[in-house]
């Protein structure tokens, strides 16, 4: 469905909606979903990403998205002067994803700290984008709605557990999608609510044994 | 949910409410927002389509490609050598706007950034000329959206969907749109603007050169903010146009699924693949795209692939 303000807007730093905005936003996801600015960010660029992003601005909206900036943020035009005043080493290189994967995809290898992750997207126009890979989980997250990201060990349970603490808030839960690495092991859910989930609720959720890590990625308007 | 004019229409007319306002009431039905909310959204988009506007026109610098930047500027200083300085305001001002999109400046992509141009240099030229309101632009915006949506549902919206006629097409019918509404055209006028806009730019193909969003974009967004206000001015005036502008919209749409995918916003055909063009893109670093662009490569799975949206 097209809405009133995808014809008028979306609001964003120049030239393309795809290879700009687009490519900020999956910055931007990336470090929201690591749990902030990355120290070191290794960037695969597939297809057209590699081939005209070049003149699209692409490494430098990606760099400001991981800086933690939006596609509307004035500051991207110096997104590299800033990520070395930061500390952000930012090294992009070209990738090729096959013929299957979208022709704006990007892969990213970043570490915080101790922290270390892999998240696979790509920009699929309009600014819109999909994340489709964190960790070697397969997702589905678009970033238009407030979602929680989660690992936690794969035991009967888990989901309920989860969605009934947000649904306890009166927080109504728009999607939940659930990966595995094998029965057993680990899952990695994506749930998608309709309003931002409340910061205790988080904390209580992180304070549970069988929750290895959770992410809250804030709701980003095109 | 405006699926078509005629739909549109209707509603409003059996509400017994404008065009503007019946877009209003859908967008705080739809969305759950304030109606305050939406107008303050829009008054923010014109107020950055303004910024964007000036910017353009006073940077002198050039983009980094170099295609684009100060001319809009040498334009508006030029003045006015044919008709009269609003007309030449109007090019500059539409110029602009993608000169500072080139420049990753901030801009509103109205609907999409390589037709950003159109909308605020027909609103922003004619608004002191026609003594409109801000209040009243807002109103025009909300006509402008209710045009773009059924556009965008009806045929595309997007270069790479359906070439520049589904870009700088619908920006220019959604501008068209605004002013009849504005200058009090009923619906059957605005519809005809409409459909005198779309007509007049079926087929144009999306070719940028380099694959960047400047040349031929900075120009086209020029011509069809003309076209937008042809339009309007042919509608005011009840001159009537026999295919009905659903139907129009619709031929729009089938051009677009009919053009070949090179001139679909890949920078493999039109302007974009020319020996000039090639060389362009080769100055600009884009040894794959002109490797591309050498083989002619037709078959859509090669170059769908490619380019920026």
């Amino acid at each position: 469905m097209t809405t009133l303000f995808d014809i008028l807007g979306p609001r964003m730093v120049g030239p393309s909606s795809s290879h700009t905005a687009g490519a900020c936003r999956l910055g931007y996801v990336v470090q929201a979903i690591l749990g902030g600015m990355p120290d070191r960010a290794l960037i695969g660029l597939h297809g057209s990403f590699a081939m005209t992003g070049e003149g699209h601005g692409t490494r430098i909206a990606i760099t400001g998205g991981l800086l933690g900036h939006r596609p509307d943020d004035e500051r991207l035009r110096e997104a590299e002067t800033e990520a070395a005043e930061k500390g952000l080493e930012v090294e992009f290189r070209s990738v090729d994803l096959g013929d299957d994967a979208h022709p704006n995809s990007a892969t990213f290898d970043v570490t915080r700290g101790e922290e270390r992750m892999r998240v696979t997207g790509c920009s699929i126009g309009g600014g819109q984008i999909r994340v489709q890979e964190i960790d070697g989980f397969e997702v589905d997250l678009s970033g238009s709605l407030p979602t929680i990201v989660v690992v936690a060990d794969d035991v009967p349970g888990t989901v309920a557990r989860i969605t009934g603490r947000i649904a306890e808030r009166g927080l109504n839960v728009a999607t939940v999608r659930v990966d595995r690495t094998g029965r057993g092991e680990r899952a990695l859910m994506t749930i998608e609510t309709d309003e931002d989930v409340p910061a205790d609720v988080l904390e209580e959720l992180v304070g549970q044994p069988w929750v290895h890590w959770i992410r809250n990625v804030h709701r980003l308007n095109a | 949910m405006i699926r078509s004019f005629a739909e549109w229409f209707e509603q409003a007319e059996s509400l017994e409410i404008g065009l503007a306002e019946l877009v209003e009431r859908r967008e705080v039905r739809e969305t759950g927002a304030a109606r305050e909310v939406v107008r303050k959204r829009i008054e923010d988009a014109l107020a950055v389509m303004r910024r964007a506007v000036e910017e353009g026109l006073q940077e002198s610098g050039t983009s980094p490609s170099g295609l684009t930047g100060g001319r809009s500027g040498r334009l508006a200083a030029d003045g006015p050598r044919l008709l009269g300085d609003d007309f030449t305001a109007m090019l500059a001002r539409a110029i602009a706007t993608l000169e500072t999109n080139a420049r990753m400046g901030l801009i509103m992509a109205t609907p999409t950034a390589g037709a950003a141009g159109v909308v605020p240099a027909v609103l922003l030229t004619l608004a002191p000329v026609r003594g409109w309101s801000d209040d009243r632009l807002v109103d025009a915006m909300l006509v402008a959206g209710g045009t773009g949506i059924i556009i965008a549902e009806r045929a595309s919206i997007a270069g790479a969907g359906g070439g520049c006629q589904a870009e700088t097409g619908s920006a220019a019918a959604m501008a068209a749109a605004a002013i009849t509404w504005l200058e009090g055209g009923s619906p059957e006028q605005v519809a005809t603007a409409v459909a005198f806009t779309i007509q007049s730019m079926l087929g144009l193909i999306c070719d940028p050169v380099a694959g960047l969003v400047e040349i031929p974009c900075a120009y086209r967004n020029a011509s069809a903010a003309v076209n937008a206000v042809a339009a309007a001015e042919m509608a005011l005036a009840g001159l009537d146009f026999p295919i009905p502008v659903d139907q129009v919209v619709d031929v729009m749409g089938d051009v677009g699924r009919k053009m070949d995918v090179r001139f679909r916003e890949t920078a493999l055909g039109g302007l974009a693949a020319t020996p000039a063009g090639q060389d362009i893109a080769a100055r600009a670093g884009m040894t794959e795209l002109v490797q591309l662009q050498r083989k002619g490569r037709t078959k859509g799975e090669d170059s769908a692939r490619f380019g920026p949206s």
